[in-house]
């Protein structure tokens, strides 16, 4: 085992111990087909419940969307999002106008593998997730054969809020809806209206 | 009770050795019968009724298995194993309660405080036997360091509320429980070496008293006495379970530093503790508005580790200070 394979199995050790992660597969079985996971976004830990919520054969060809400014910034966050995660980097501002951000995205899915995304594009600590923003409506429209799953991370803002860094233990679930896919001839917006209210009816509703 | 009293005066091993042989003789005759007897034929109309009460009993009877293996591996590996098995226990059974009470992003630096200052500090004085200031830790200087944790934070909104969820969960995911290893560790005179056996009596106990109660509250269906609370506790079932198991406490009482009556009143203080603990557990939970602890595990219909050892939480401080005051044990 390499060391970053060891990394990868403390990370998902300390995820299971702080918010038990736990995976309910509410609309679809766990299985080894390409699929793009769409899910809230509230903390930096996010990513890491997703992955540890994955069955240990999902995780090496699920990856992990990684802006490239901020995560190869140093040695080390290059090699936690490369060797560990094997993120896929994206570059948030363009070199040229004609430059598409997603062709990184659309090369992972041509190669077969899954991919994790929050399509709010940021973290919002309000409770409801802000509008998703366009690239998963292209990915789809390029894609359509590959299911989008709507994902809700619940509670995880209560074991990071924005701004502390020791995580405090509290329970979290993700949980993971049924397949969605891009309709003949649905619109851009209503595509992402859709999307979104999916991933927010995943919400467990236990007050 | 002459058998018993040749049991009693037994090498320390041997008893062990006896003991560990009926416990697991009788858990293993246990789910062997249970399996003879699911092979049975059963009329198609039943069968619903009798998978539901198959899986509920399949459920319980692997917690004990889990929970017999784990005091077995608390036994090999002496205190320091049995100190960090149960401060594991009281990190996850805090984990849960915490999840339920819904604290706020001031809480926060609190929880921190919880988790990771005061938890460890009170199982290393478990661990060293420093039993003069383990008993006041949280009480005293655990209940004046959350609050001010809290009130440096600069979040007034529901400032009692917060810290009193917060304090509940500590006082009984960790204090309470933390007590449970400090029997192991108790100095007995002329009982060295033995405080196991104090925690295996604790245990037995409250678990007889448990069974008892819930056989008899659906075997008696009498009135309950807190219908919205719970709809099985009644007066009758709860006399039954807390006196059966003063009985099992009793005749437990060749493992004990105690005589037969003295296991006896010992043994219902213990129960009484433990089932009324259970009855309070039932009560923050109906507030959280949640059948069992654990998160929203509704789902896969598993319970959390905090309805389990829930009861455990409210007996083994009692049971413990109970027996320093009587038998007037050195602390310090």
């Amino acid at each position: 085992m390499s060391l970053a394979d060891s990394m990868g199995h403390l990370l998902a050790f300390i995820a299971r111990l702080i918010t038990g992660a736990q995976g309910h597969w509410k609309g679809c079985p766990p299985a080894a087909e390409q699929r793009i996971y769409i899910a809230n976004h509230q903390s930096h830990f996010d990513w890491v419940l997703i992955w540890a919520a994955l069955p240990h054969e999902l995780r090496a060809q699920t990856r992990p969307i990684a802006a490239r400014d901020y995560w190869t910034a140093s040695r080390f966050k290059t090699w936690l999002t490369s060797d560990v995660f094997h993120a896929v980097y994206v570059s948030r501002t363009r070199a040229s106008p004609d430059d598409d951000p997603l062709e990184p995205l659309l090369d992972a899915l041509k190669q077969g593998d899954s991919l994790a995304l929050f399509p709010e594009g940021t973290r919002s600590s309000k409770g409801e997730p802000q509008a998703f923003k366009a690239g998963i409506y292209h990915l789809a429209e390029q894609f359509p054969e590959i299911p989008v799953i709507p994902t809700w991370i619940d509670n995880v803002q209560r074991v990071m809020p924005k701004g502390e860094v020791v995580p405090v233990p509290i329970l979290c679930t993700v949980t993971f809806g049924a397949p969605l896919h891009l309709q003949p001839g649905e619109g851009k917006h209503e595509f992402l209206e859709r999307a979104r209210a999916a991933v927010m009816a995943q919400r467990p509703s236990a007050a | 009770m002459n058998l018993l009293s040749t049991l009693k005066h037994m090498s320390a091993s041997d008893q062990i050795a006896r003991l560990f042989l009926l416990l697991f003789g009788v858990l293993l005759l246990v789910s062997f019968g249970a399996y003879l007897y699911a092979l049975r034929d059963r009329p198609l109309e039943r069968q619903a009724a009798w998978q539901r009460n198959w899986r509920r009993f399949q459920r319980d009877l692997r917690a004990t298995w889990l929970g017999a293996c784990l005091f077995w591996f608390a036994w090999i590996s002496g205190a320091v194993g049995a100190t960090l098995l149960f401060a594991v226990f009281s990190f996850l059974a805090l984990r849960e309660f915490i999840t339920l009470v819904h604290t706020q992003r001031g809480d926060h630096r609190s929880l921190i405080v919880a988790f990771f200052v005061l938890l460890p500090l009170q199982y290393l004085l478990v661990g060293t036997r420093t039993f003069d200031l383990f008993s006041v830790l949280i009480p005293v200087y655990g209940f004046l360091a959350l609050p001010v944790v809290s009130a440096l934070a600069d979040e007034p909104q529901r400032f009692l509320e917060r810290n009193a969820k917060i304090q509940w969960g500590v006082m009984v995911c960790v204090y309470g429980l933390s007590h449970a290893p400090a029997l192991l560790l108790l100095d007995f005179p002329g009982y060295q070496g033995r405080g196991a056996f104090l925690l295996l009596f604790l245990v037995l106990v409250v678990s007889v008293s448990q069974i008892v109660q819930a056989l008899a509250s659906r075997a008696l269906r009498r009135r309950p006495v807190a219908r919205r609370i719970s709809r099985s506790f009644s007066m009758r079932s709860w006399w039954l379970g807390t006196l059966c198991a003063a009985l099992v406490g009793a005749l437990l009482y060749w493992i004990t530093p105690f005589k037969a009556g003295q296991a006896l009143v010992l043994g219902f203080i213990a129960a009484c503790a433990g089932s009324l603990g259970g009855l309070v557990m039932k009560a923050l939970k109906r507030d959280a508005g949640v059948r069992s602890w654990g998160n929203r595990s509704s789902i896969t219909g598993a319970v959390g580790l905090l309805d389990r050892i829930a009861a455990m939480c409210f007996a083994a401080p009692v049971f413990f200070h109970s027996v320093r005051w009587y038998f007037k044990l050195q602390i310090a």
